[in-house]
């Protein structure tokens, strides 16, 4: 059946009247108020886009692509508002509101304390509607409104305890960083309108082959290749977006923002985004070699190092936002093969057991207090079995364990990998490869550190001092000094490592999310590797030229997931792995001490880790300090002294001077103006005598 | 069938000043009421145009022309186009918000004040209606004479030297008009401007008139290296008149390169286009990095005003070299189009912008930067506008901000890559300048006790904030129907500057 319009806007707007109800009228309708409405709009947009996806997959429904209305029309030119549903947006529509669904449930219990409670309800409403805007656009235009969009939502989201100094430097340098990339996408969209006359999908890439041959002027003798110089572009915003080298530094600063929204925003949805815009830019990237061994040596970069880090990382959200880090690189290295099929396949089941990674690490916090020192935990095992059997399953399917979802999507980018001939290629694959030990490093040293091993933590019960989950009657204004107190880094008033009450489980609310992601992180891989990945389930929305198929060689071993599976047991991957599991148990459960010694030992290289390359520092000096003294040079020197000290007050002050010496002139004693009068006469006099002569 | 519209615009306010100002001082709020009135009247009678408005048609229409100096040959010529009809719109709707903007706030002589802001309102319609160079000349000066006594009388500490210099630096400017407007009267022995429009002139004579023209509208614009008198004449202005200046008065510079550079000398702005091209690329980035310091609010959102006037010169030049270079009419009037919505949206955006800082300046008294931190803790409803502007001046989708820059940057890839690439990077600098006073402004702790007694946003002033948000949106979302009104007219330039006079 074909796909209706009213469905479509129903499922872009339901998540935007939650957002508007709850973001003008949260204080009418309060807290329940405020989370059932927009609960409900992300239900009903979750619902219907299955809807959508099982119309699209098994209904018959053709390709729907329609204008909805026009944004502007100017000659030839023209911009709309439009949708266009294939198998590739109908399956970023159902991970985008079915992650929302979970993480507004969840949120219910994590923000229960919150005094901005309708407004964060708001925010990521706002932010489903902008990311489904972006996803289900037809063209250039609204995919850039899209773009921005969840850009903001995703500022004001990191600044939403916006008393926190970290907070709001943080924002302000994820939308800076984001928009260094949006330069270049802007530029990108540009260069499509340039060559190809339009901003609509559908045409510019029916038109795509005519790239082929046409360059751009660059210099005088310098002609770049059309396609080449689009991708690049197009690329360097999928950078920003999806946080890769070097534009990675905004992501791991995001966790200054509540974890649910790390969970949906900065790891299962917002971040991908760029992923997202690579695959149904295929056509063009297709077009460009050079382009696409770019975005593959970025991406096998970002997978190795970014992974690196995580491993000396204390704060369980920050393992697991490099982790995230490292993963996009995996989907960028897929996308710089030709498996596009195989980066947006990792990018679903990454959603589902990143989300579930991040919400599980919220609902430590939750039990710790707003903890997030891995060195005060330990042993929480005990205390939140829900929480740490799904985290436990995020895990392996994070590290690509046979027969979790992970290892059907990252088996295949590293075998595609190493399929390929690209330029770059055989480095692309040893990062991939050393990648997934190093991603088991961090996991498993997560999972201990948190779950395992002693309790690094005392319980000191004194009630006069509780500020705990259950203390829902008190003031509001009391809860708000305690909740931005509590939530600091350096954890205010109290001091690290002693608790005021045991940790326990969280909320069915908390908890009911992490089941019901955990189990698409479990089967979700097996159900769709053949289709998705060598069953050309994407169909026309993914275009790859024959030379290119990486995934189609891997196709032809393929048999089922069983099989794959079980191969997959004496594969390098897994034994890497494995490697990894048998030293961080031995190091974390049988000999802490180790992992001090062994820090130690690698000083200089732990250096190089713990200050993250040194990207930070040298960002901060050359363009933050940098910016400002420049504008500063610039301000001073130019407008002050040259355009104001100079030509204007300068010449206010000549034309003073000037008539300042004339005024003198007109003193007013006679005997100055007879002066004169004889000085005049006698040039008067001597000049006629000298014509005489 | 009444056909004095344009005449009635121009005149309702001016003539409206009156009564105002008979109201006196004893009877505040008659004034405020009566100027409420009569600009709610403008505003009303400004929405008729709409109807009587043909805009599939180019040519200019609600013609009105009666002889005023029959010796001189200059005529009281007036009639609009889709262009003229938008400025006009966004006079009449920007006219409303600075009277109720100033309601309570100028305790000091309001009836004064409020006609000074209707006679101002009428000579700025009038620059947009006149089609006789002398008659815009002589709205184009007139208008200095109101800003200069708001500024002068309501202003702040400095405001002697910053009227002085706002007025001396755009009388200088005129001047150079002037001159250009008599020597082409010698020539053609008459001062309308369709007849100016098809007088042959040598490349010469063009290009001084050229300079001329140029000198006078970079410094309303303003352009750099001649926009320092904007930032001191807005910081000591009081908010009304920083709203109305930056709104509207601006937007007269890019009207004037439209009427008189364009049509009158077209080879020659053809042959610099680069250096109005080039001074605007300057805008974009010399001064955003200059407004990326700035310690008052004031100034800093003056010297954005710069940066985003700077694409609509870049805009209106970039349809040159599109035009006689590559003969790509499609992507002129893009640049066109896009110079036009942002001059509009510049005027709902700056003028938002100078309204919330007023609003901090009622309750606080100062406009430093430093003074200010964690607003938003007493003001949620304040911070939600101010966001949503901050937005806007950082060029968001989904705002009026975003249109206009996105068609500009389109139009000059095609002329040039590199000029795409300049422009562009106003997404990273309009960010970080505005972003930046975000953060120190309304995000954070507040450490400044004053702060800490701020009140939110009453009526009136959610009034004017929410119009101006509603305008700001609406722009954004769906721009079709601004680009639609101006769409014939702006066609009908772009043909003309095919048009070689030599």
């Amino acid at each position: 059946m074909e796909l209706s319009t009213s469905i479509l806007l129903t499922i872009a707007l339901a998540p935007l009247v939650g957002c508007v109800l709850a973001g003008f009228f949260g204080r009418f309708i309060g807290r329940a108020g405020s989370h059932t409405v927009t609960i409900l709009g992300v239900a009903v947009a979750c619902g219907l886009s299955f809807y959508v996806l099982y119309q699209i997959t098994a209904g018959g429904a053709p390709v729907y692509n329609q204008n909805i209305y026009t944004w502007f029309d100017i000659g030839n030119y023209s911009a709309h508002v439009g949708f266009m549903i294939d198998r590739l947006t109908a399956m970023m529509m159902v991970v985008v509101t079915f992650v929302s669904l979970l993480v507004h449930i969840y949120t219910i219990g994590y923000m229960a304390e919150d005094p901005g409670y309708q407004r964060f309800f708001s925010y990521i409403s706002l932010f489903t509607f902008s990311m489904l805007m972006l996803v289900m656009s037809n063209n250039f235009m609204q995919l850039f409104f899209g773009w921005e969009a969840v850009g903001l939502v995703s500022y004001l989201l990191i600044g939403f305890w916006y008393k926190r100094p970290t907070a709001i430097f943080a924002n302000l340098k994820a939308f800076l960083v984001n928009r260094v990339g949006d330069f270049g996408f802007l530029l990108g969209i540009a260069g499509v309108l340039y060559f190809l006359g339009t901003l609509d999908y559908a045409t510019a890439f029916a038109a795509a082959p005519t790239l082929a041959g046409k360059t751009l002027q660059i210099t005088q003798n310098t002609h770049w290749d059309a396609a080449t110089v689009i991708c690049i572009l197009l690329f360097i915003g999928a950078m920003g977006k999806s946080a890769q080298v070097p534009l990675h530094v905004w992501l791991p600063d995001s966790m200054e923002g509540p974890t649910p929204i790390s969970a949906l925003i900065h790891a299962a949805t917002m971040v991908t985004a760029g992923i997202f815009m690579v695959a149904r830019m295929s056509p063009f990237f297709e077009l460009s070699e050079t382009a696409l061994s770019f975005v593959m040596i970025i991406g096998a970069t970002g997978a190795l190092f970014t992974g690196l880090i995580g491993i000396v990382q204390n704060d369980i959200k920050r393992v697991v936002a490099y982790s995230t880090l490292s993963q996009l690189g995996y989907m960028t290295v897929a996308l710089g093969v030709s498996a596009y099929a195989g980066a947006v396949f990792h990018l679903m089941t990454h959603a589902f057991f990143k989300a579930l990674l991040f919400l599980g690490a919220g609902s430590v916090i939750i039990a710790m207090h707003h903890e997030q020192d891995m060195r005060y935990m330990g042993g929480l095992r005990k205390y939140m079995p829900i929480t740490w059997i799904t985290m436990w399953i995020g895990s392996l399917a994070l590290c690509g364990v046979p027969f979790f979802a992970g290892f059907y999507s990252k088996d295949a980018i590293i075998e595609a990998v190493g399929e390929s001939h690209r330029a770059g290629a055989s480095y692309a694959y040893f990062c991939v490869m050393a990648g997934a030990f190093v991603t088991a490093l961090y996991t498993f040293r997560q999972m201990y550190l948190t779950f395992h091993g002693k309790e690094r933590f005392v319980v000191v019960h004194d009630h006069g001092h509780g500020h705990g989950h259950d203390d829902h009657g008190h003031a509001h204004a009391d809860h708000d000094e305690h909740h931005h107190v509590s939530h600091k880094d350096d954890h205010g008033h109290h001091e690290q490592g002693i608790m005021h009450e045991t940790p326990k489980e969280s909320p069915w609310v908390v908890t009911l999310p992490l089941i019901l992601l955990a189990i698409p992180s479990v089967i979700v891989g097996a159900l769709a590797v053949k289709p998705m990945l060598f069953g050309d389930w994407f169909g026309s929305a993914i275009h790859v030229n024959e030379a290119n198929n990486v995934l189609g060689e891997l196709g032809k071993d393929f048999d089922t997931w069983l099989t794959a599976g079980l191969h997959g047991f004496g594969q390098l991957p897994f034994w890497l792995v494995a490697a990894a599991f048998a030293i961080q148990t031995y190091i974390y459960l049988f000999n802490p001490a180790l992992a001090d010694r062994i820090k130690n030992a690698l000083k200089p290289i732990y250096n190089v880790l713990n200050h993250k390359y040194w990207f930070d520092a040298v960002y901060y000096i050359v363009f933050a300090r940098g910016g400002m003294a420049l504008g500063r040079a610039l301000w001073k020197g130019g407008d002050a002294t040259i355009i104001d000290g100079v030509l204007i007050n300068g010449s206010a002050s000549l034309v003073d001077r000037i008539a300042g010496g004339v005024r003198r002139l007109q003193s007013g004693y006679l005997y100055h103006y007879a002066f004169a009068m004889i000085l005049g006469l006698i040039l008067l006099l001597g000049g006629y005598w000298l014509v005489g002569q | 069938m009444f056909n004095h519209l344009l005449s009635l615009l121009i005149w309702l306010p001016i003539l409206g000043a009156i009564p105002v100002l008979l109201a006196g001082s004893g009877r505040p709020n008659a004034a405020r009421w009566i100027s409420l009135l009569v600009a709610i009247a403008t505003f009303v009678a400004s929405l008729c145009l709409l109807p009587q408005f043909n805009a599939a048609d180019g040519a200019k229409q609600l013609l009105e022309n009666h002889v005023w100096i029959s010796s001189l040959g200059v005529n009281y010529g007036l009639g609009v186009d889709g262009i003229s009809v938008a400025l006009i719109l966004l006079t009449t709707f920007v006219g409303i918000l600075v009277i109720v903007g100033a309601w309570e706030v100028i305790q000091t002589n309001p009836h004064q004040y409020m006609a000074a802001m209707l006679v101002l309102e009428g000579l700025m319609i009038g620059v947009f209606c006149a089609t006789d160079a002398l008659l815009f000349y002589v709205f184009f000066e007139a208008m200095l004479i109101p800003m200069f006594i708001l500024i002068g009388v309501w202003g702040g500490p400095r405001r002697v030297y910053a009227t002085l210099k706002f007025f001396i630096y755009t009388f200088f400017g005129s001047i150079f008009m002037l001159v250009g407007l008599i020597y082409l009267y010698l020539q053609a022995h008459t001062f309308d401007l369709a007849a100016l429009a098809s007088l042959p002139l040598s490349m010469k004579e063009q290009t001084w008139l050229f300079f001329a023209f140029l000198i006078a509208f970079a410094v309303k614009v303003p352009m750099v290296p001649v926009h320092t008198w904007l930032p001191d004449a807005h910081v000591e202005a009081p908010t009304g008149g920083s709203v109305v200046l930056a709104a509207v008065m601006l937007k007269i510079g890019g009207y004037g390169f439209l009427r008189f550079s364009l049509p009158i000398v077209p080879d020659a702005a053809d042959a610099y286009a680069w250096v109005v091209i080039g001074l605007s690329l300057v805008a974009v980035v010399y001064i955003g990095y200059i407004a990326l310091v700035q310690e008052d609010m004031k100034k800093l959102v003056a010297y954005s005003s710069v940066a985003h006037m700077g694409f609509v010169t870049l805009g209106i030049f970039i349809a040159f070299m599109l035009v006689r270079g590559t003969n790509n009419l499609d992507a002129a009037k893009l640049g066109m189009q896009g110079a036009m919505v942002q001059m509009i949206s510049h005027g709902f955006v700056s003028g938002a912008m100078f309204s919330c800082i007023g609003v901090m300046y009622d309750r606080l008294h100062t406009r430093q930067i430093k003074d200010y931190g964690g607003v938003i803790n007493v003001m949620p409803w304040f911070g939600f506008f101010y966001v949503l502007f901050a937005m806007a001046n950082s060029g968001l989708p989904g705002t009026s901000g975003f249109v206009g820059e996105f068609q500009v940057i389109l139009a000059s890839f095609q002329a040039n890559p590199w000029i795409a690439f300049f422009a562009a990077f106003t997404l990273i600098i309009g960010a970080a300048y505005t972003l930046y006073m975000v953060k120190r402004v309304l995000w954070g702790d507040i450490t400044n006790p004053h702060v800490a007694e701020m009140k939110d946003i009453n009526g009136r002033e959610w009034f004017v904030l929410g119009a101006f948000a509603a305008a700001v949106l609406a722009l954004g979302i769906w721009p079709q129907p601004l680009i639609h009104l101006m769409d014939a007219s702006v066609s009908q330039l772009v043909t003309q500057l095919g048009n070689h006079k030599i």
